[in-house]
């Protein structure tokens, strides 16, 4: 995983509470520490605004493979339909989108939702063979846990381990990937 | 404090659990040996689905002339069983979907188990089709398959096929949505697990998964994405099921009510399935504390809701029956309450109409024993809804020397049978090896309707909460 990168010397603190990390998050930071990551057992909304990471653009990417689900339903209905085979069904228009209306939203719906799925596994490095990156096996559990690379930042292991501390870390680990 | 609940809002996880406790508690059953009521109810299952798969094989082998259907009533039970699993489906996304638009948090403790019944229900009701077909091997006959392949494209005008479009997109959307939401759990299971053999499975399924804060961000914005589209899609399921009865031109059919009146009537029966499976899980697992009374009513008043607008539509059916003049359809409405199938109708309308307004009292809706009755009966009265809606309209022609009437077989009723015995054994296998709560989306809610907040630890005294106002936009 791209997780990994700098001399892989991690410090990782440990909380017991959502919004102390949270918190910490803000702290650490302006000690002026760079953080990794933090790994939570589960969402904490305003986390990745605190951390910095940019906002997601899941959604254009959500968006495109919709387009394209529509796209591929008025091809495929219009092909068949009007120009290849046409029918007279009922008296509908081969050539109107109207009649058409189910098989292009479900098209878009299912193109559209796996699509974003795939992309968000791809760009989130999961899949079923991924070893995953643990810095501590209970924060799928109930432990918050910032994951600091000494590798990347010019402040000694002991301040930092002081910093985090004071931020309200229950404990400091060292792990070595 | 910063996201405190009103003390007027009752708590939606009790007995003051912590996250550890939620872990401790949803984990227990995924790690233990299957207890004996599991290992009894599985044994029966699978002795019904392989008493219904023999069953359905000697209903291809032999054809569908087995079934009870003659030339005047050609869809009976089939596209009733179809109909009425694919509305028993719609509300695990309703409730992992619509309530998640809506922020109703309650949903977060019955929304795995709820998307696993839909996902086992869509199962069941494309079975039927399969069934109805005669020739399964031939369903592929079904898609848009290039002309050189048969002799025509399908029809893209008929609701049949836009049903074949709608029911997949809905099973695989629904199956990648529940999915999704069972991953962080999944890692749970994996980092808790002592085996090698547990720890190697549910680390495939759990695809990595680290819970990193980018992952979650993603995906939030993912599941809420899903959603969003999940939402007109459960409603589009059904709506594309009515068309195939209201695109026809058979008295009882040919009305423009069917869209929401079926969508009312799938919800209606899909949340007196929740309702019956999670009254029996959260006694077996013992998580009467995150499946709450509270839980419970707030279902019972979905049900009450749709189930009246079910007895509305029944109303205005007659109602536009008599009022628009057609002789035929005024013949369909009077013959379903008074011709020789008046008994299905009434059970219809007792058990849909009647029975469900007992949850207008507050005592019944809060009763477990009520409730898992009433359930049992509004699903009852939901099937011969689809009964009467099918077999009614179809025995009486137009022409009366064609009027015929419907007896089911033995192979009928084996072949429904047949869909419980898989149902239940998918069902069964899911609540023994996946967490049946959602715990990732339960440890979220802890703080704001928990009954009791957990202690808060170094740095942040005692109920008192680091202000932080994106949190609690979300919250509120």
């Amino acid at each position: 995983m791209s997780d990994v990168n700098g001399s892989g010397k991690f410090l990782v603190g440990i909380y017991d509470d959502d919004d102390v990390v949270l918190k910490a998050v803000k702290d650490v930071k302006n000690a002026g520490v760079r953080i990794h990551e933090v790994y939570t057992p589960f969402p904490i909304h305003g986390l990745d605004v605190a951390l910095g990471h940019p906002r997601t653009r899941l959604g254009i990417a959500a968006f495109l493979f919709g387009l394209s689900g529509t796209l591929t339903a008025l091809a495929l209905t219009f092909y068949t339909e009007g120009y290849d085979w046409p029918m007279v069904v009922g008296g509908k228009d081969s050539y109107s989108p109207v009649v058409y209306v189910p098989v292009i939203f479900e098209l878009t719906v299912l193109f559209c939702a796996l699509g974003m799925v795939g992309t968000f596994l791809v760009s989130n490095g999961l899949g079923p063979t991924v070893k995953p990156l643990m810095y501590d096996l209970r924060t799928t559990d109930n432990k918050f846990a910032m994951a600091i690379d000494l590798g990347k930042n010019n402040i000694g292991e002991s301040t930092i381990e002081q910093i985090l501390k004071k931020s309200g870390a229950a404990e400091v680990n060292v792990k070595q990937f | 404090m910063s996201h405190v609940t009103s003390a007027v809002r009752t708590p939606l996880v009790t007995g003051g659990k912590t996250y550890a406790d939620v872990t401790e508690d949803i984990s227990r059953q995924v790690e233990g040996a299957p207890t004996r009521e599991w290992t009894i109810a599985f044994t029966i299952s699978v002795v019904v689905l392989l008493y219904g798969t023999a069953c359905v094989f000697w209903t291809w082998w032999e054809g569908l002339g087995v079934w009870g259907l003659n030339k005047t009533v050609g869809w009976a039970w089939d596209i009733t069983n179809f109909v009425w699993w694919v509305g028993i489906g719609h509300a695990g996304t309703l409730i992992s979907a619509i309530l998640l638009l809506f922020r109703q948090k309650w949903r977060t403790a019955v929304n795995r188990a709820a998307e696993a019944m839909t996902i086992f229900a869509v199962l069941c009701a494309a079975s039927f089709i399969l069934m109805h077909m005669g020739r399964p091997w031939l369903a592929y006959w079904a898609l848009p398959l290039p002309n050189t392949f048969g002799s025509l494209w399908v029809n893209f005008k008929s609701p049949l096929v836009w049903d074949v479009f709608a029911i997949s997109t809905y099973f695989t959307v629904s199956l990648v949505f529940w999915y999704m939401g069972l991953l962080p759990d999944l890692a749970t299971i994996r980092d808790r697990a002592r085996s090698k053999v547990s720890r190697y499975i549910y680390g495939a399924f759990s695809l990595g998964w680290n819970g990193s804060a980018k992952t979650w961000a993603r995906y939030e914005y993912m599941s809420l994405i899903l959603a969003g589209l999940s939402t007109p899609l459960v409603l589009s399921v059904h709506t594309i099921v009515s068309m195939d009865f209201a695109t026809s031109v058979i008295p009882g059919w040919h009305t423009t009510i069917f869209p929401p009146y079926f969508v009312a009537g799938a919800i209606f029966s899909g949340f007196a399935m929740v309702q019956n499976l999670v009254l029996i899980i959260r006694v077996v697992f013992k998580l009467e504390d995150y499946i709450t009374i509270e839980h419970i009513e707030s279902m019972n008043k979905v049900i009450t809701l749709t189930g009246s607008i079910v007895g509305v539509a029944y109303l205005t059916e007659f109602f536009i029956a008599w009022y628009s003049g057609v002789e035929f359809e005024s013949y369909a409405f009077i013959n379903r309450a008074t011709g020789p199938y008046w008994w299905a109708y009434w059970a219809m309308m007792t058990c849909n109409v009647i029975t469900p307004q007992l949850f207008w009292s507050r005592a019944i809706r809060r009763s477990i024993v009520w409730t898992f009755v009433l359930s049992v009966i509004v699903n009852i009265g939901m099937w011969f809804e689809r009964f009467v809606i099918i077999v009614t309209s179809l025995h009486r022609d137009y022409l009366p020397s064609s009027w015929a009437m419907f007896h089911p077989t033995l192979f009928d009723i084996s072949d429904y049978i047949f869909s419980f015995g898989f149902f239940f054994t998918l069902f069964l296998l899911f609540s023994k090896f996946l967490p049946v709560v959602n715990m990732a989306e339960v440890k979220t809610v802890i703080k704001s309707s928990s009954e009791r907040l957990p202690v808060s630890v170094s740095g942040v005294a005692k109920g008192e909460r680091v202000a932080n106002p994106t949190f609690n936009k979300n919250i509120e």
